[in-house]
This record gives structure tokens, sequence and C-alpha cells, in this order.
């Protein structure tokens, strides 16, 4: 018996030591980038990966357009893994990908993480669509700015509440209880639509405020924009967002939203693009459109960066990466509005190639 | 060192083994310490890399964490707080259990009796057990798609019928703790029915005999010889069970709805910590992580504590049946 006991206590304390030496031997994050297929020539017959990871937004125009590029110089192959913009952001820090991307740029501080330097590249842009499921209205639907941000509070519950049927006077509005749906992950989508909440609403600003993922008072959440789209489609009385590409795509019923100068406005592209048109992007090419002042601009749009080293220790890799921008901005951009994205200004798009052409090897 | 041979018997040698036979034997022996080693060290491992990753959460919030029920993760405005979803695992489970335990010792009982020719029972048996075999986002994709549409005549019903329950208090919106609990109670159904069958199906003949012999009637000896004889491996069944209930992820997530509140209503969306880690930690960072980091530790000690409070029932309903 005390033999035993003897072995069961030599047994844990043996298995705490590995333990603890299991921990002690994790690998520290590397600070370079640490892609093993370096190619040893700078010809352009040298096969040559691009590893990328971030944002889920800008998902199907990437991967079209590395498709295409990759169709027209058959030695480079791009990878985009869409795990959102916080792990494109951090990815970029620890330096594990070649490229990163974000909905919500990056903070100076975290600039200031990245030891070889780090460019903010809007390529392309989007808007939100507020989206709804009401049984016999099938369009139409009109929200004043003084009400969705109440919608989403929990102050307004019910479709036919005097605030909303006055701003719809030709519509039967029905008495049931509006179902806000929402993301449950943190998403860059999330991020834009309580951003334009926070500026339109100094109430929602001072209880909830803005960011990937915040406490919504009220409602239900579900994963990913493909469930948020698919809860709104099959029940009744639901109001939620999701972003532009995804509302077209499954011919979902979209809301007008009032904006600044007081028109309603339905998403589509030209309207994002009037939205955006009102941004100065300053020197470092992040701007953001929480509340767009112009008379058709739909209030809820953003850009979507890629984000770039401005050094990277393996020059055939930055010249690579200098040639597939400078197509996606160029050539690029014609495939945009088809997959329900905004293309840029020829004036930003001319911006954000100059910055492009400042990537070293 | 001691020899780790020593506590065990030593069977009489007809002859003496060679020195070859005793290394083999011996480091056999080590061989399977070191197997067995290695399942509690990752254990360790991974309990002490959550607590290390944690450290920080339980720092800043300490046990008002246990209290609070907000989990905001907006910058600078950061509080959390894990009450509700403690309470959303804890009950989303104990519902699951209350639904499945009756259904599935019921099935064992009706599968390890007689009452059908031995092919029926074994088919039945087998299509219980398939589906342990659906994978859970299957699970979560029919529940999103074909229960909630199912049950939402019935969950109207209930809250225009009986609203001043609390139980039904609040609206239907579709998702929530109800259509969650069902599909979890259907997870862990051939969990609990194999083991309890197979429990049954192992109690001895003599038991049976015996029974029959002092004129048990059938429902005389299934309430008071089988069951309780099957007790302990009935209890470790549920505990199973109850393991991947308080775990499980996927099929909760896309059902219960994700909202981080408190409410005796079934029919409000809730949140359970499985859940919450899912969504939320591929976008997370600094003190969210570690706080994420905090309730991935109680859902731990969650689990812990309830095997170990099932090892104790099963210590004592077993013992009148052990030994003479």
């Amino acid at each position: 018996m005390l033999n035993r006991r003897g072995f069961f206590s030599r047994f844990l304390g043996l298995a705490l030591a590995i333990a603890l030496g299991i921990i002690a031997c994790q690998p520290q994050s590397q600070p370079e980038s640490a892609d093993p297929q370096t190619p040893t020539t700078e010809t352009s017959a040298a096969p040559i990966t691009l590893n990328g990871t971030g944002a889920s937004f800008p998902f199907f125009i990437y991967q079209r357009w590395f498709e295409e590029y990759n169709q027209r110089h058959p030695n480079v192959q791009i990878n985009y893994q869409p795990t959102g913009s916080e792990v494109g952001i951090q990815q970029m820090i620890t330096g594990t990908i070649d490229f990163g991307a974000s909905d919500i740029a990056m903070t100076d501080d975290e600039m200031a993480q990245v030891n070889s330097g780090v460019l903010l590249l809007p390529l392309t842009a989007g808007s939100v669509a507020l989206v709804y499921n009401l049984p016999g209205i099938d369009s139409g639907l009109q929200l004043p700015r003084s009400v969705y941000p109440q919608i989403f509070s929990g102050a307004i519950t019910t479709w036919n509440d005097p605030q909303i049927a006055a701003a719809n006077p030709d519509l039967t509005l029905p008495d049931l209880p509006i179902i806000v749906v929402h993301r449950a992950d943190g998403s860059g989508t999330t991020a834009a639509v309580t951003s334009h909440l926070s500026a339109i609403s100094p109430a929602w600003e001072a209880d909830i405020g803005a960011g990937l993922s915040v406490p919504w008072p009220t409602g239900i959440a579900i994963k990913a924009n493909a469930g948020v789209s698919a809860q709104i489609q099959q029940a009744e009385g639901t109001l939620g967002y999701v972003e532009f590409a995804y509302a077209q795509q499954l011919n979902m019923t979209m809301a007008a939203l009032e904006n600044q100068a007081g028109q309603y406005v339905l998403p589509d592209v030209e309207s994002a693009a009037k939205a955006l048109s009102t941004v100065e992007l300053p020197e470092n090419l992040r701007a953001f459109a929480p509340d767009p002042d112009g008379a058709d601009a739909y209030p809820i749009a953003t850009y979507s960066w890629l984000l770039a080293y401005q050094t990277y220790p393996d020059a055939a890799k930055a010249e690579t990466l200098r040639s597939v921008l400078q197509w996606c901005l160029s050539e690029g951009q014609k495939l945009s509005a088809e997959l329900g994205y905004v293309p840029l200004s020829d004036e930003v798009a001319q911006r954000v190639m100059a910055v492009v052409e400042t990537i070293e090897g | 060192m001691m020899p780790l041979t020593d506590s065990s018997p030593v069977p009489p040698a007809t002859k003496a083994r060679s020195s070859l036979e005793k290394v083999l034997e011996q480091g056999f022996i080590y061989l399977t310490a070191i197997a067995a080693l290695w399942v509690v060290m990752v254990l360790l491992a991974i309990a002490l890399m959550i607590t290390q990753a944690a450290l920080p959460a339980i720092q800043t919030y300490g046990l008002s964490f246990f209290t609070t029920t907000t989990w905001n993760a907006v910058a600078g405005r950061e509080s959390y707080g894990a009450l509700a979803l403690i309470w959303g695992t804890v009950i989303s489970s104990a519902l699951a259990l209350f639904l499945a335990v009756p259904l599935g010792v019921g099935t064992a009982i009706f599968l390890s009796e007689d009452l059908l020719p031995t092919w029926v029972r074994s088919l039945l048996g087998m299509l219980i057990e398939l589906l342990a075999a659906i994978p859970s986002v299957v699970y979560g994709l029919w529940g999103l798609v074909v229960l909630v549409p199912l049950i939402q005549p019935l969950t109207r019903w209930l809250h225009q019928t009986w609203g001043s329950l609390p139980l039904f208090s609040t609206p239907p919106v579709g998702l929530g703790m109800l259509p969650a609990a069902l599909v979890l109670a259907i997870m862990i159904l051939p969990i609990i029915t194999a083991i309890a069958r197979d429990s049954l199906k192992a109690l001895p003949n003599d038991l049976r005999f015996a029974a029959m012999a002092l004129g048990a009637t059938r429902w005389d000896a299934i309430g008071r010889v089988f069951l309780p004889a099957a007790a302990p491996g009935i209890m470790g069944g549920i505990m199973l069970a109850l393991g991947r209930a308080l775990g499980e992820t996927m099929a909760v997530t896309m059902l219960i709805g994700n909202a981080n509140q408190i409410s005796p209503s079934l029919l409000a969306p809730a949140n359970t910590i499985a859940s919450l880690l899912a969504n939320q930690f591929a976008a997370a960072k600094g003190m969210q992580i570690s706080a994420l980091m905090y309730a991935a530790l109680v859902l731990l000690g969650i689990t812990l504590g309830v095997n170990t409070l099932a090892e104790s029932i099963v210590h004592r309903v077993s013992r009148p049946f052990q030994g003479h």
C-alpha cells in the first residue's frame, strides 16, 4: 500500500515536471517572414508564393484577383485565408505572413510594433446593408437615422412603432416584435455598423460604442455573414446587417437609410462610391466614413485595406507583390461591381499606386 | 528508484526466467507507465497554459468574474464577467440531460429485455449509435433549418398560453435555450443509450434468475434489481453525456442565439462558455484573450467538478453490489 502511494506521488511529480518542460519549450514568435520557398534567382520564371490572411470582407474579390493573376503569371501563387481583420493585424505584427488584410486598418500602436514598417493600402471598398424579413413587404422600407439606432439598442421593439410608421406611410407594418440579428464573432462588418451608429447617435456612443464586437443590448447573435443571412431569410420580423455583397447575391430585402443630408438611400455600388468620395484620404491612407455627408451617399460604407510590409528581406518577393498590387489597382478594379464591391476612384487608385511603388526588397 | 513491480503479486514461477525476459518485462511496465504519464502530462500542460494566459484577467477581475454578466470588448470600456455564460452552460446541459436521460435509459431497458426478436433490437441499437456519428455542425444546421421552424408554432403557443410563467415569459425569437437544449439532448442520447444498454446486458444471469426465482415480475426485476445493479454504468454514461453537452460548441453556437443574459425563459436567447470561445477567439486581443482563457479555465473547472461528483456518486451507488 505504501509502495503504491509512493509510486503515485512520483508519477504525479514527474508528470508535473514534464508538463512544465513543455511550456518552457514553447517557441517564441518569429520576427521575420518564414517562407521556406525563397527563390534563388530573380528571373520571372522562378516560382513565388505569397501568403496572406485577414479580413473576410474582401475575400471574394481577393480570391478572384489572385486566381486571375495566377492565370496570367503561372509562377506566382498567392494564398489568402479569410480569418478576420484582427488575425490579419496580429499576424502582420508577428511576421508569419507576407501580407495581411483588415477592414479597420491598423492603429498607430499596432503599426509601431511592425519592425520592417507597414503600409495601409485601400484596395477595395464596400457597404453594409440593413436587411429584413417582413411578411408582405418585399421592398420600400425606409429607416430614419433617429430610428435605427433605437432599434439596435432595443428602445423600439415592434415593427408598427409610430416612429417607423411615420417614415413609411405607404406600408402596412405588421404588429410583430422586431428580432435584431447581429454577428456573434468579432467582425469588420460589425465595426463599420457600430462606428456609424456611434457617429449618428450620442446615446449609442455613450452606452455601447464601436468595435469588432460590442455588447449588444438586444437580439440574437450568429456567426458569420452567412449565419446572419440564413437566420433573417427564414424568420419573420428579423432585422440585421450583412455585407452588401452577401445581400446582393442572396437577393435579400434591404432597407433604405436616411443619410446626413436627409435623403433615403438604398445600398448599392454607386451610393457607396458616393459615400467614400466624401472622405479625404490622409498621408497614411487611413480614413473612415462613419457618417458621409453627400446627398446621394449611402451612410454605411468603408474601405478595406491590404497590409503590406515597407521592406521585405527578399527582393523577388517585394517585386512580385508590387506587380500584383499594381494589377489589382488597375485591371483588377474592373471586377469589383459584378462581385458587389465598390471600385476605387481613379484618384484614390493613383494615390495607392504611388505608395505601392515604395515597397522595397 | 525502487522497482515499480513491488506492489504487484509475483506469480509462482515454474521455471527460472531468463534475464532477457526480466528486462523485457520491466521495460514493458515502464513503457505503459510512460503512456499513462503522457495523458496526465498533456492535461496538466493544457491546464497550466490556460492558467498562464488567463493570469492578467484573473488579477484584474478576480472573483467578480463570477458575479457580473457584462462581456464588453469595446476598446477603453473593457469589462468581463462570465456569470451569464456559466448560467447558460449549466442550464443548457441540465435541460439536455433532463430530456435525454429518461428517453435514453428507457430505450436501453427496452433494448436489453427480450421484448423483440434479437435482430430488431440490434438494428435499433445500431440506428441509435448512428446518431453519435453525425458531426455536430450537421446537428446545428438541422436545428437551424428544420427544428427551429418546426417548433415555432409550439413556442408561440407556449408564450401565448403560458406567458405568465417565467419559463415562457419572453416572446419567442426563433433561436434560444429551447432549440439548443433539444438538439443537445438528441446529441447525447446515443451515449446514454449505448452505455446504459451495455451495462444492463452485462449483468450476470444469476441476478436475473434469482429475481425470477423469488417471484419478481418483470416490472419488479427491472425497477428493483437490474437498474440499481447497472446504476454505476448508467451513471457513468450520463456523466460522459454531460461532459459532451457542457463542451459542445458548434451546434450550440448555431442555435442558442449568443446573447449574454440570464433569463428564466426557455424561449430567450442565451450563451455558453464554449460558444463564446468559438465566436470571439479569432478576433480577440490583449485582455479579451486573457478573459476568454479565464472563461475556458472556468469551463475546465466545471467539467472537472462534474466528473468528480459523478465518480463519488457512482462509488456510493455501486457499493451495495460490490464484493460479498
